[in-house]
Order: C-alpha cells, then sequence, then structure tokens
C-alpha cells in the first residue's frame, strides 16, 4: 500500500497531476448539472405562469 | 449527404434537439463513468512501471486524453462557428458557446498534468522555448479570449457572430500545436500514436485508448447538458419578454 502510494518514487508529480483531473473533471461535472437543472426549472416556472395568466384572461 | 443534412436539419429545430438530446444523456453519461472506471482500475492495478520512465508514465493516462481533448473541443467550436457564420444554423452558436469552458478545462489540465511529468522527465516544469507547450498555452488563452468575448458583447447575435470570427482566426494554432513537434524539435517528444501505427507499449496502449474514449464521451455529455442549458436560458428569455409584453 505505501508502495503504491510511493509511486516509485515519484509521488509528488504522479498525485498532483491526479487530483487536479479529479477536482477539475468533478467541478465541471457539478456546474453543468446544477445550472441545467436551474434553467429546465426556470423554464418550466415562466411556461406554468403564463400558462395561469392565459386561463385567468 | 443528404441524409446527414436532413439530420442536422431536424437538429436544428431546438424542441427536437432537447428530445433527441434527452435521450442521449443518461447514455452518454453512464457510458464515460463506465470506461473512466475500467481505464483508470486498469492503469493503477494491472500495469506496470515503465522500462525507461517508471511510475510517471502514470502522467501518460491523464496528460495524453486532456490534451487531445483540448484540440478535438477547439475543432468542434471552429466547425460550429463556420456553421454558424455560413449556413446560419440556429444551434451552431449554442453548440459553440457551450463547448469553450470545457475546452478550456481540458487544456489547463493537458499544461498542469505536463508540468508535472515534465520537471521529473525533462528537469524542468515549464520551458519558454519549446514550441508545444507555448503553443498549446496560447491555445488556453484563445479559448479564455473566446469565452471573455461572448460575456462582453450583450447583444447575442454580435457576441455570436464576433466569437465565431475569433474561433475561426485562433484555428491556425491548431496546425501549429500539431506539427509544432516536428518543425522545431525541442524539449516535447514527437507524436506517439499516428496513422503508420503506435510507439506505445501495448499494455499501455489499451487503458489509453479506454481513457480516452470515455473523456470524449465525458465531453460530449457535458456539452449536451450545457447545449441544453443555453436552450432553456434563451427560452427563458422569450418567455419573460411574452410575459412583460
Amino acid at each position: 500500500m505505501a508502495e503504491f502510494f510511493a509511486m516509485g518514487g515519484y509521488a509528488a508529480y504522479v498525485w498532483p497531476a491526479y487530483i487536479a483531473t479529479i477536482l477539475t473533471l468533478t467541478a465541471a461535472i457539478v456546474i453543468s448539472l446544477r445550472a441545467h437543472a436551474k434553467a429546465r426549472e426556470n423554464v418550466r416556472r415562466l411556461e406554468l405562469e403564463i400558462g395561469e395568466g392565459e386561463k385567468q384572461a | 449527404m443528404a441524409l446527414t443534412m436532413a439530420r442536422i436539419t431536424v437538429l436544428a429545430n431546438p424542441k427536437r434537439f432537447l428530445d433527441y438530446s434527452s435521450a442521449l444523456l443518461p447514455w452518454t453519461g453512464g457510458l464515460a463513468f463506465l470506461l473512466l472506471a475500467v481505464g483508470f482500475f486498469w492503469v493503477f492495478f494491472a500495469t506496470s512501471p515503465d522500462y525507461q520512465q517508471g511510475q510517471t508514465v502514470k502522467m501518460l493516462f491523464v496528460h495524453v486524453p486532456a490534451a487531445w481533448m483540448g484540440i478535438f473541443v477547439y475543432a468542434m467550436i471552429a466547425g460550429a462557428s463556420l456553421g454558424s457564420l455560413v449556413f446560419r444554423h440556429p444551434l451552431s452558436d449554442v453548440a459553440a458557446k457551450s463547448a469553450a469552458p470545457l475546452g478550456a478545462a481540458f487544456t489547463a489540465l493537458a499544461l498542469f498534468t505536463g508540468s508535472m511529468w515534465g520537471r521529473p522527465m525533462w528537469g524542468t516544469f515549464w520551458q519558454w522555448g519549446d514550441a508545444r507547450l507555448v503553443s498549446e498555452l496560447i491555445l488556453l488563452f484563445i479559448y479564455l479570449g473566446y469565452i471573455a468575448l461572448w460575456n462582453a458583447v450583450d447583444d447575442p447575435n454580435r457576441a455570436a457572430k464576433a466569437a465565431a470570427i475569433l474561433a475561426l482566426v485562433g484555428a491556425a494554432d491548431i496546425p501549429i500545436i500539431h506539427f509544432s513537434v516536428q518543425w522545431w524539435n525541442t524539449l516535447h517528444q514527437g507524436p506517439i500514436i499516428t496513422s503508420a501505427g503506435s510507439s506505445v507499449d501495448p499494455s499501455f496502449l489499451w487503458p489509453l485508448l479506454i481513457i480516452v474514449l470515455g473523456y470524449t464521451l465525458l465531453f460530449v455529455w457535458l456539452w449536451l447538458l450545457r447545449m441544453r442549458t443555453e436552450v432553456f436560458d434563451r427560452r427563458a428569455r422569450t418567455l419573460m419578454l411574452a410575459k412583460g409584453a
């Protein structure tokens, strides 16, 4: 296990590269999913509001 | 050709795009996670250190896919920009705009992982005299300029046109990145996978190809999500105007 984390003496280079990759890709996924859910909900809400407005009129 | 054009025209309808992309989302996302899990499990538990590079060969699997995606995404943006300027395809500027932050993220990762690989192998994190490194940094700046331009121009039609022109001018950097390692033979090595074959050991090549495919599908998944977000946002703006009227 310790040998695995040591990466043949290159741990100081290998792990930062992998951590940066994981953080960047995770951030891209989280940001894109959140923005998508928010935008979809926004359209749904506006369509409902306009639909109700038409019924009242 | 006619069929391809027909398909592209079908997708120009935002409602149809939302239907098709909705069906594609779980497949692209799911397959991306599966391929990345298999690929990286293979890398860490089934490959041995390289006979020359030792364990720094692990960098191969995060550096090459990120660099490849930075260029691939830019090619998609340039293609979509051409579609926007020449064919006035209604979804093409949505496609180009949505892809840019992802391409910038991949390019930044290519630069960072490359620098982490360069220190132990070349003895330096960075070298201004290496054309591959500098042209890749320029690609990152082109991405950032492209994103900034979209944010700086208020009118969406004018922003789309200006951004498309910038994307096509910036496309000149792509062949420079590609051929830099042949034109100027300094630090960065030449291509390892070409149409003539591969110089990568098969034990590394297979997981690398799986991870590259995983990155590509991850990009397609996020690209679709971001395009849908943009379509929803534009629909919301139209609805707000209708509501106000």
